[in-house]
């Protein structure tokens, strides 16, 4: 138990997302009241308590754990409550909004979604992780690391290097400096979408095909919203709508689903053909 | 703002190739061309917008200094303006705007030791700060560049002009004697791309003669448009140094913040030695550019959040319904309320029953090319917390005070001198020393107080003998 736990990516994800959370608080004075955190950590917990019991299994509370941290990191509210209801909603959705046996949406992605569309009275902060390139690279690392160990190493590359050419080439078209670009994929909250909820392996494809054109489409998706509707919260509306595509980009590239405990791959660049489709005969470990 | 949201949803589910779909429209903000080789000071603009949903009305105040016949302003816009989309108003509008909302000191005044502690607080106007705003302008024929529209509004001449590429619009300029810096032709090309049109405008003598001011009115535009930005990057290219904008949101859910800049709260409710008082503009602004550079040049600063209602302590009074509808808050109702004088600051002015629900923000940028590339992109957020840039004189108490308790007060005095001294060094990065010797000659002593042995009361007073 003990070597299958660390073997979790989730316990290095909420280990970073935490000291994510710690520099926010220390360092960049994030406007987070302690008992916001609390209410979130708690409802998020009591939901997977309710679900897991509704649904007779044993709860697990790393994956609400990581929600809350998400949706802390991520969104604000001046109260606790439209907070409780993103948590609800968040992990709500992994209950009842399934299909097959995945839930269907990236958890704190559909409660920030959720909640940015139907009240003021939450909202996203999109700046307020400034630009500080070490800050930028130092999530990246730690992410890259995350979503190494849990074998997704290649969404947030490819979103983030499909974003960015989608940038730079507006910029060259445009005739900007490519400082605009780059100002802007210096962006904390981006990074941090990138490497910690896009990247989650129970809502992205299983096929490397298919999660490529996952990453891909969201990035595309994002980036109409953010330059042609200007809209900022551009990137969590593009993870929705992707989610929703999802079933029918598993249909088309099936591979075997993902399990926490599923060990890590080796570290390579280039996947050998029809492997990674091959079916899976042997569950993991 | 929901529906809109709404129709881009649909919109980007139903075509995720809609990728070269151009962008919709670009909001604005003056850039300042230098004619020949006049320098223009443009060192500082103040604007005011009014944003509901894609509702938005700007309002630019300048202080322009120079001959009236060299203003001239080029402001990228959205969309060709109707002549009753663009209005003059009066600059004590946009400066009452900016005394409501500026940082300001307040004073307590420390009670005798020897009784209950009780605090009186007074308020102080805080130093209106200088600013400035500069404008610039043109004529126009050929060069792939149209005339969309003509007015005279006000004391100013103004064109609406669209242009196919940018070298026609910046030989247009040229040849009509404007010294273009260079980079300018790449940002323009960047705007009309993005299909925006050009405000021009300039004085119109007769007009303004007419108007018999001596300065130049605040120019406003009115317009519906999905982007919320200022577009300060016209504005860089013939600056040398920073540039310095105040801008002012008038919103209804809450307050603004920059989206592809930190929006940092400017530190507030320290205690500051009482010299503050004489010089509170050098202080602010000093303050003001060790922030910035704290944040290594590149944020957005909070000044002031709160409520149009009310205020605590008041730098000046609220705005009224009239000046708040003139500066384009349209849900207001059209006979104003109660007409304010503007008097000193003052008391608090405590929540209204008839809420205006306006909420104003003050964000306070210094920028320049390097560490400002883009324009200033916004968003509204549903926070309605209040927060002011704050700063506390505490007089000690100078009467006679004889017990216990007075002894120990004056032996924490110098400690609390210092830390005070510590703090406005730290704020402002002046020299501590200096503050030190400030402080000494407004009578805030270093010196422990001598302590009196214990006994020298004991038997009363001052007995020599017995």
């Amino acid at each position: 138990m003990a070597s299958g736990f660390l073997k979790d990516p989730r316990i290095y994800q909420i280990m970073t997302l935490s000291g994510v959370l710690a520099f926010g608080w220390f360092a960049r004075a994030f406007e987070i009241e302690p008992v916001q955190f609390a209410a979130v950590v708690i409802a998020c917990c009591a939901v997977q308590w309710l679900g897991s019991f509704l649904i007779a299994v044993r709860p697990d509370f790393r994956s609400a754990l990581i929600t809350s941290l998400s949706l802390t990191l991520l969104l604000r509210a001046d109260t606790v409550w439209p907070l409780i209801a993103a948590s609800a909603i968040a992990i709500g959705s992994k209950f009842a909004l399934r299909l097959g046996d995945k839930h269907i949406f990236n958890p704190a992605n559909i409660g920030i979604v959720a909640m940015i569309l139907m009240t003021d009275a939450a909202w996203t902060t999109p700046g307020q992780w400034g630009t500080a390139v070490w800050f930028a690279a130092l999530l990246a690392g730690a992410g890259m690391f995350v979503t190494y160990r849990a074998a997704r190493f290649d969404t947030p590359l490819i979103f983030l290097g499909t974003f960015a050419a989608l940038m730079i080439a507006r910029a060259l078209w445009l005739g900007d400096p490519l400082a605009i670009p780059l100002l802007r994929l210096q962006n904390g909250a981006l990074i941090l979408f990138a490497f910690f909820m896009i990247s989650d392996p129970k809502t992205t494809p299983d096929g490397a095909l298919a999660r490529a054109v996952f990453a891909v489409g969201t990035a595309a998706i994002a980036f109409v919203f953010n330059f042609n509707f200007f809209n900022t919260d551009g990137i969590f509306y593009a993870l929705a709508i992707m989610c929703v595509l999802r079933p029918l980009l598993e249909f088309l590239d099936p591979a075997p689903a993902y399990r926490w405990s599923d060990p890590v791959p080796p570290l390579r660049l280039f996947k050998r053909k029809r492997r990674a489709t091959a079916p899976h005969t042997m569950p993991a470990e | 703002m929901k529906r809109s949201l709404k129709k881009s949803l649909l919109a980007a589910a139903a075509g995720v190739a809609a990728l070269t779909a151009t962008g919709g429209a670009v909001a604005f903000c003056g850039f300042f061309v230098a004619k020949a080789d006049t320098k223009l000071f443009n060192k500082a603009s103040k604007v005011a917008i009014m944003r509901d949903g894609e509702r938005t009305v700007i309002t630019m105040a300048n202080d322009y200094q120079g001959a009236l016949e060299e203003f001239a302003v080029v402001i990228p816009v959205p969309v060709v303006l109707e002549e009753g989309q663009i209005h003059v108003t009066e600059n004590a509008i946009i400066d009452h705007l900016d005394a409501y909302t500026s940082p300001r000191l307040v004073e307590y005044f420390d009670e005798d030791p020897c009784r209950v502690y009780a605090r009186r607080e007074m308020a102080m106007a805080a130093a209106p700060l200088e600013d400035e705003i500069v404008v610039t302008a043109n004529r126009i024929d050929g060069y792939g560049v149209t005339i969309e529209a003509e007015y005279t509004v006000g004391e100013y001449d103004i064109l609406i002009l669209s242009a196919e590429q940018s070298d026609g619009l910046a030989a247009w300029l040229k040849d009509n004697d404007y010294k273009l810096p260079e980079g300018a032709e790449s940002v323009l090309g960047s705007y009309i791309k993005q299909g925006t049109k050009f405000f021009v405008a300039k004085v119109n003598l007769e007009e303004q003669a007419a108007t018999g001011l001596k300065y130049l009115r605040p120019l406003q535009v009115a317009f519906e448009s999905p982007r919320f930005m200022l577009p300060i990057r016209l504005g860089m290219v013939n600056a040398d140094g920073k540039q310095e904008l105040f801008v002012f949101a008038l919103t209804r859910t809450g307050r603004i913040e920059t989206t592809n800049y930190r929006t940092v709260k400017l530190p507030t409710g320290m205690d500051i030695p009482l010299f503050v008082k004489d010089e509170f503009g050098d202080f602010y602004k000093s303050m003001f550019e060790e922030q910035v550079d704290k944040e290594d040049e590149r944020a957005v600063f909070l000044e002031y959040a709160w409520d149009m209602n009310w205020c605590d302590p008041c730098a000046a009074d609220p705005l009224s319904p009239d000046e708040l509808r003139e500066l384009g808050v349209y849900w207001l109702g059209a006979d104003g309320g109660l007409e304010e004088p503007r008097a000193q600051p003052i008391r608090p002015i405590r929540p209204a029953p008839q809420a205006q629900n306006v909420f104003v923000t003050r964000l306070h940028v210094s920028y320049d090319a390097e560490h400002f590339p883009e324009d200033l992109m916004f968003k509204e957020t549903g926070d309605r917390s209040n927060f002011q840039g704050r700063y506390v004189l505490r007089h000690p108490y100078k009467g006679d005070a004889e017990c216990e308790a007075a002894d120990e007060y004056r032996t924490e005095l110098p400690k609390r001198f210092e830390k005070e001294a510590q703090t406005l060094a730290n704020l402002t990065g002046w020299d501590i020393d200096e503050i030190r010797d400030k402080m000494n000659d407004k009578g805030q002593s270093f010196e422990e107080p001598k302590k009196e042995p214990w006994w020298k009361r004991l038997w009363g007073g001052d007995k020599d003998k017995g």
